[in-house]
């Protein structure tokens, strides 16, 4: 068996069995929901709903309804994709990277956190379709046998190699976290007793048997699928970065995006992760698995990609000057000191000065903190597209076209209401799935849990 | 013919590796070990060979990099050539570089979804099959060794029956099957 160095700290806490996972796992499944889930819940589901109708007004009248004008073309609708794929992120990190650096401690939270991105994945994904307007002819964007005129799709262009990144990205991401999640139907589909949730969890749990060689194929499929979704990831955000890398207008003509994009995308998705299981752990009870050092692990990612992030936001700012190119150099200027000062500013404190605050060990361990910061990490996040993108575009050659952006109502309702949608999916799934990879946690036990780890008659020596 | 199959239950998968090994010493053929997780270790021990999928998600990968190659091709070279921003579109390999993102996301997609399909379908593991564990249990804490008697014809049902308990179990469970 495995062995851990001693001075390792435990990542399950307490003296825990077999069973005990299970039952801590599979009894907030089976018991009545708390009224705290049916508040949040309705909450939830009321500003979601008022997104859907935002972007059902939106597609009966069209994308004017949205405050662009003949300048900035592109505002909130791409912005809110580029933030929501990069929240997306960090699940699949967490469960592909992770599993091929064999870091135990992912196993208590790779499966909320790819729940997360695919959730995130969803909402990122309404955004392009909407952006189009028509919605019904998005399937355009495929390479069909043309009928609808002499033209193929094209394959040089970046947002068409989204188009084939971001479909890949969701299916291979929700089919490695539902092979993952079958085995853990199974677990309570054999403890269920109301008869509705025995059918419903056995049509879900596949008739899993938990046979070796079941378990065999299994543990490689986990394994390829880690292998085949790390480059993935980090070809997904690359390739969202190529929309404006690629492109020829000052402040989108940087090749520095795409590994600057995949950091931000990891440290944004690590604070969501954060601000989703601190609420978590809590509600359901789940101390003993995701604790302060599972916390303080996130943390130190997000302090390294946090700084990956700042060294490239000040790489950009220093080439743009040393690019010699007036229109680049006067792009960044204009963003740091013109209209949208405080939208800059405001990118450059959440993403580069609060990171760097977790290499205090303390603030680091502290969740109330953490809880803070990965907040402002994401609203800084959301800054950093905005800024890209908005400011970018708003001051572009001839002055007389300059413009400012200013969202409408439709902007916000159809925003905040992906958050809604985003938190009625979360909910759902914390409340019937299993949020913890049982089978996985579970083989970890011996190792890393706190009972096993260090008792003196432990193992075989 | 009905046949004799004993289940012999433990609450620990080291005790079960170690009875397995101690059965197979003996000569027992051992059908079936299910548990509620992967023991590492026991597959060499029961006889379960390595499973071969990788090999498939090699293939399939291949298929949809030689597809993504051949359809791109025929895309933007040979049916409708198009000249975008001046860039020549002549030749596929004047236009490669263009196509790499495509190529690699596509061989991706066909390597995950065929290894994951071909893995249900070898599993029998489909939506609607029932329950395939013989308890209910071990997909909890319980782990359990299955061995068929026509398997182990040199052996009694009673030599069978008292090795299994020999091997520090917590429960035997015996079954008729068809």
């Amino acid at each position: 068996m495995h062995k851990e160095a001693a001075i390792r700290e435990p990542l399950i806490l307490g003296h825990k069995t077999y069973h005990d996972v299970t039952e801590d796992v599979c009894k907030p499944i089976e018991d009545k929901a708390p009224r705290m889930w049916y508040i949040l819940f309705g909450i939830a589901l009321i500003i979601g709903l008022y997104g859907v109708g935002c972007i059902l007004y939106l597609l009966g009248t069209g994308i004017g309804v949205w405050g662009l004008n003949k300048t900035i073309g592109w505002a909130w609708d791409i912005t809110n994709f580029v933030w929501w794929v990069g929240i997306g992120h960090a699940g699949t990190l967490i469960s592909a990277v992770l599993l091929l650096f064999r870091q135990k401690w992912r196993m208590a939270i790779n499966r909320s956190a790819e729940a997360m991105t695919i959730f995130a994945v969803f909402m990122a994904g309404m955004f392009p379709l909407i952006h189009m307007g028509r919605l019904w002819v998005g399937y355009w964007t495929l390479p069909l046998p043309n009928h609808f005129g002499s033209l193929w799709v094209n394959f040089n262009s970046p947002l068409l190699w989204d188009v084939f990144a971001i479909s890949t990205y969701l299916s291979v991401s929700l089919v490695f976290w539902y092979i993952g999640l079958i085995p853990d139907f199974a677990t309570i589909r054999d403890r269920a007793k109301k008869p509705v949730a025995k059918r419903m969890y056995t049509i879900l749990s596949f008739g899993w048997s938990g046979r070796a060689k079941h378990w065999n194929r299994f543990e490689l499929v986990s394994l390829v699928l880690a292998g085949l979704a790390t480059p993935l990831v980090f070809s997904v955000h690359s390739i969202v970065s190529f929309d404006f890398a690629t492109s020829v207008i000052p402040g989108w003509h940087t090749t520095i995006f795409p590994p600057y994009f995949v950091a931000g995308a990891v440290f944004s998705g690590f604070a969501m992760v954060q601000t989703l299981l601190l609420v978590m752990r809590k509600a359901m009870k789940l101390e003993a698995y995701i604790h302060t050092k599972h916390v303080e692990y996130m943390n130190i990612v997000i302090m390294v990609t946090g700084s990956i992030v700042g060294t490239a936001y000040i790489t950009e700012l220093f080439i743009s000057w040393y690019s010699g190119v007036e229109y680049e150099a006067y792009a960044f200027l204009n963003r740091a000191t013109g209209p949208y000062w405080w939208a800059y500013w405001s990118m450059m404190t959440c993403n580069v000065i609060s990171p760097q605050l977790m290499w205090f060990r303390k603030l680091r361990r502290s969740l109330l903190f953490t809880f803070i910061i990965s907040i402002v990490v994401n609203i800084g996040m959301w800054f950093e597209r905005y800024v890209i993108i908005v400011t970018s575009i708003h001051r572009d050659y001839i002055p007389a076209a300059w413009s400012m952006h200013y969202p409408s109502h439709i902007d916000i309702g159809v925003y905040i209401g992906t958050i809604g949608l985003f938190f009625v999916f979360f909910l759902l799934f914390a409340r019937y799935f299993p949020v913890l990879a049982l089978n996985e946690v579970k083989t970890i036990l011996k190792s890393s849990g706190e009972s096993y780890k260090n008792a003196p008659d432990h193992g075989h020596h | 013919m009905a046949e004799r199959v004993m289940y012999a239950m433990y609450d620990d998968d080291e005790v079960l590796k170690d009875g397995a090994k101690k059965l197979v010493a003996k000569g027992v053929k051992i059908n079936e070990v299910f548990s509620p997780f992967p023991i590492h270790g026991i597959d060499p021990i029961i006889g379960v060979k390595n499973t071969r999928l990788g090999i498939m998600a090699f293939i399939y990968g291949i298929t949809g990099t030689m597809l993504a190659t051949l359809g791109m091709r025929y895309f933007m070279v040979v049916d409708w050539p198009m000249n975008i921003g001046g860039k020549p579109n002549f030749t596929y390999l004047d236009n490669m570089l263009a196509f790499i993102p495509i190529t690699f996301e596509f061989t991706v997609l066909c390597a995950a979804h065929g290894m994951a399909i071909t893995y249900l379908l070898r599993n029998k593991t489909l939506p609607g099959i029932p329950a395939q564990n013989p308890d209910p249990r071990t997909t909890d804490d319980k782990f359990v060794i299955e061995v068929r008697a026509s398997e182990n014809a040199q052996f009694s049902s009673e030599e069978l029956e008292n090795m299994l308990k020999d091997t520090g179990l917590i429960e035997l469970d015996q079954k008729e099957m068809k």
